[in-house]
């Protein structure tokens, strides 16, 4: 009962940011800068929370995980592109969403059969070296299309003896172009609570709790007749095919799609970790609140120019050592603490 | 207990949203005066977007100084149709995404005109939010070709298939080699570019090409296999339609392995006099096609050179020639254009487009460009030939 009001708390916090963002765009108090953040800083909460099921509840460490939100953005934006003059927006975004999640699942899949034998830092430097084979992968692809179907090299678009109306969709290094622009808030947030959803369901059911016990001690858990590939790989399955979910809204929103690593290297995947360590290991909350405002602080400090990042990274450290140390919880439990009891025994 | 956490936390999270809308609020305040001084004392108002940090931060400040050191001369010569001008730079970290709330900061100061994004993929985000607002975009460097799909969009800079296209004619017209080989950079999207063009290009043309090797940004120290396959097919002319700090190593690995045929470049290559611990001595007879060398003797470039040298301490690249051409030529449309500083963005945008294709400018990079719609420059390729360490026209 308490969990479950503890979820709706979460639904709650995103409906009503969704609510105050759109009231304010409305009235046209957002500034355009803003307005431009919201789909940016929900898919990374969405990624965040995909990330936090794997680390968090499933006790494994990724730094790999940027590779699947790259195939469900190429993956998806190869299939906008193809489709773009065929289906209507509505359908094809959809059918777009289940391209990207599905092969970020069976990715996840394949990538799972190895990993999932590993343990802790082998595992997590298992998961780093996969996403980098992705970005690599994709970054030799070239695919085109023309009337005569698909064609397909690993050379160079010259290689792809397309006719001259052909249009080269996939171009190695260069990525996808000119994907339609399909992604807005409002389905983001959709997404966002949907993901929430999934997971948070999936922490309360019989599986999560399996999955949980995996991760708290695997002999344990074993013993007591737990299939441990199963639910391991259930978890690391969920979590790349939400993180996909996340590339696709990634894919829809920006319009030049390139596999390079600031976007999907280990960076990028070590940034999405920072989202769910300081929003705190297994608290889900905690990612879409730390992600969104990890994301949103760099773009407020644009005022200081080129300090910018340096007061980042200090702002970052001291909301670390602020959040988690254990000197500073103790100093602000006897700060703070006397107020929470008297609070506490009213209510 | 437990339940005053949860309070607690939707308090917080309450807090968290409160502070962002203020920090929105500000934003919006921000520009508004910004507007209201617009009626007292217009001005036009001229933003640059590039990778001010991080790797590629060479590219985006030569390109934000250069936008600055124009605008201030423009201003000090009176502004343009007696409006000043105000600039302002934003940083987008090489990153398409991060670009694009460059833009969106831009547009809450108030920007009217765009000159950037520095970088291709940076560019081509930017310009699917210019043509929304349509807002004129001139990108000083962004070759890949969808840089300038829209309308609205135009470049100042050879696009990376033109620089192939121009490296292959310019070979075959020279008659400078028989046999070609080719290093190329997979993992970069102008190397690519400019290889594909090049190639599609050489199909009939009287060299033929015997080797194309490529290498990736995680294995660009040792090229002695490429450089082995070009030997081997026997290839008198290497194509490196690449950076210059590979090609300085591949010069370096050539001279060891006593392979010396001549090297030729495309723009990436101009800085390779400027790399450190290499003996430029290597890069005797390197060939390159670039619109700027920073030593050439004409008052433009002179005067350009040293005021840049004087405010920034370091010698301009080709990025910075372009940006200050590109602030010029945004100078000649206004004045073609007639805009005045009140008009709508959008309103800006049209007339600009409009006067675009009909100036004739002339700047650091070439002395005579012309634009048509597509907004791809037209402009004489000008080949340069190391010698005694610096740049001559070759002939």
């Amino acid at each position: 009962m308490k969990k479950k009001y503890d979820n709706l708390i979460t639904y709650g916090i995103v409906i009503l940011a969704f609510i105050i963002f759109q009231v304010l765009a409305a009235t046209g108090n957002l500034s355009s800068h803003m307005r431009g953040l919201l789909v940016p800083m929900t898919y990374y909460a969405v990624i965040a929370v995909a990330l936090n099921l794997c680390v968090g509840i499933l006790g494994e460490l990724s730094i790999g995980h940027c590779g699947f939100m790259c195939i469900g953005a190429f993956t998806s934006a190869f299939f906008s592109k193809v489709t773009q003059n065929v289906l209507p927006t509505a359908p094809r975004f959809i059918l777009a969403f289940v391209v990207g999640i599905a092969f970020a699942a069976l990715f996840g899949f394949l990538i799972g059969i190895p990993v999932l034998r590993l343990k802790g830092d082998y595992l997590a430097i298992v998961t780093l070296a996969f996403g980098e084979i992705i970005k690599t992968v994709i970054n030799a692809f070239y695919i085109g299309i023309d009337k005569h179907g698909l064609h397909f090299s690993l050379k160079n678009a010259m290689e792809l003896g397309m006719e001259p109306d052909g249009e080269v969709i996939v171009n190695g290094a260069m990525g996808i172009t000119g994907t339609p622009h399909d992604a807005n808030f409002t389905i983001s947030i959709v997404v966002l609570l949907l993901a929430l959803f999934v997971v948070q369901n999936l922490v309360n059911s019989r599986d999560g709790r399996a999955i949980m016990a995996i991760r708290d001690n695997a002999i344990a858990a074993e013993a007591t007749g737990i299939n441990i590939t199963k639910y391991k790989m259930l978890a690391f399955v969920i979590s790349a095919a939400i993180a996909g979910a996340a590339g696709v809204l990634y894919s829809h929103n920006i319009t030049s799609l390139t596999a390079s690593s600031q976007y999907f290297g280990f960076n990028a995947s070590i940034m999405i970790l920072v989202y769910v360590v300081l929003g705190g290991i297994g608290n889900i909350r905690g990612s879409v609140i730390a992600a969104c405002i990890l994301y949103v602080l760099p773009e407020l400090l644009r005022g200081l120019n080129t300090y910018r990042m340096l007061i980042y990274s200090i702002i970052l450290i001291v909301m670390m050592i602020v959040n988690w140390s254990p000197k500073v919880i103790d100093w602000r439990k006897k700060t703070f603490g006397r107020f929470t009891v008297r609070k506490g025994a009213k209510a | 207990m437990k339940r005053f956490k949860k309070v607690l936390s939707t308090f917080m999270a309450t807090a968290m949203v409160a502070s962002m809308i203020v920090g929105c609020a500000d934003a919006t305040e921000g520009s508004a005066p910004a507007e209201g001084s617009a009626s007292g004392e217009a001005t036009f108002k001229i933003g640059a977007i590039g990778p001010l940090t991080g790797g590629a931060a060479a590219y985006g400040n030569a390109v934000c100084n250069a936008a600055e050191l124009a605008v201030e001369e423009i201003n000090a010569a009176g502004g343009i149709n007696g409006f000043k001008v105000e600039y302002s730079k934003e940083d987008d970290e090489l990153n398409a995404e991060k670009s694009v709330n460059a833009y969106n900061t831009l547009k809450d100061w108030g920007m009217q005109v765009l000159v950037g994004s520095t970088t291709s993929a940076c560019s081509i985000a930017v310009s699917e939010y210019t043509k929304a607002d349509n807002m004129f975009q001139l990108t000083p460097s962004g070759s890949a070709v969808d840089c300038v799909k829209y309308d609205n969009a135009f470049r100042v800079c050879f696009s990376d298939p033109n620089q192939g296209i121009a490296s292959a004619q310019y070979i075959s017209d020279k008659k400078l080699a028989t046999k070609v080989g080719i290093i190329y950079d997979s993992s970069d999207v102008y190397s690519n570019g400019i290889y594909q063009k090049f190639v599609e290009e050489s199909e009939g043309k009287n060299f033929e090409i015997v080797s194309a090797e490529a290498f990736t940004q995680d294995n660009n120290t040792d090229f002695s296999v490429q450089l082995q396959k070009a030997k081997d097919a026997g290839a008198d002319l290497v194509f490196l339609p690449i950076y210059y700090k590979d090609a300085s190593l591949i010069l370096t690995q050539a001279n060891t392995m006593g392979y010396s045929p001549i090297f030729f470049g495309v723009d990436g290559l101009d800085g390779l006099l400027t790399v450190d611990n290499f003996d430029t001595s290597l890069a005797e007879g390197v060939m390159l096609l670039t619109p700027f060398a920073a030593d050439a003797t004409d008052d433009l470039t002179v005067n350009f050179v040293t005021k840049y040298k004087e405010k920034y301490g370091e010698v301009p690249n080709q990025f910075a020639a372009d940006a200050y051409d590109a602030v010029y030529i945004i100078k000649e449309a206004i004045e073609k254009a007639g805009v005045t500083p009140d008009m709508s963005v959008s309103e800006i945008g049209d007339k600009l487009k409009a006067a675009m294709v009909e100036i004739e400018a002339s700047g650091l990079t070439s002395s005579k460009m012309t634009w048509d719609a597509s907004g791809e420059p037209n402009k004489e390729p000008k080949a340069v030939v190391i010698k005694d360490g610096a740049y001559v026209s070759a002939q």
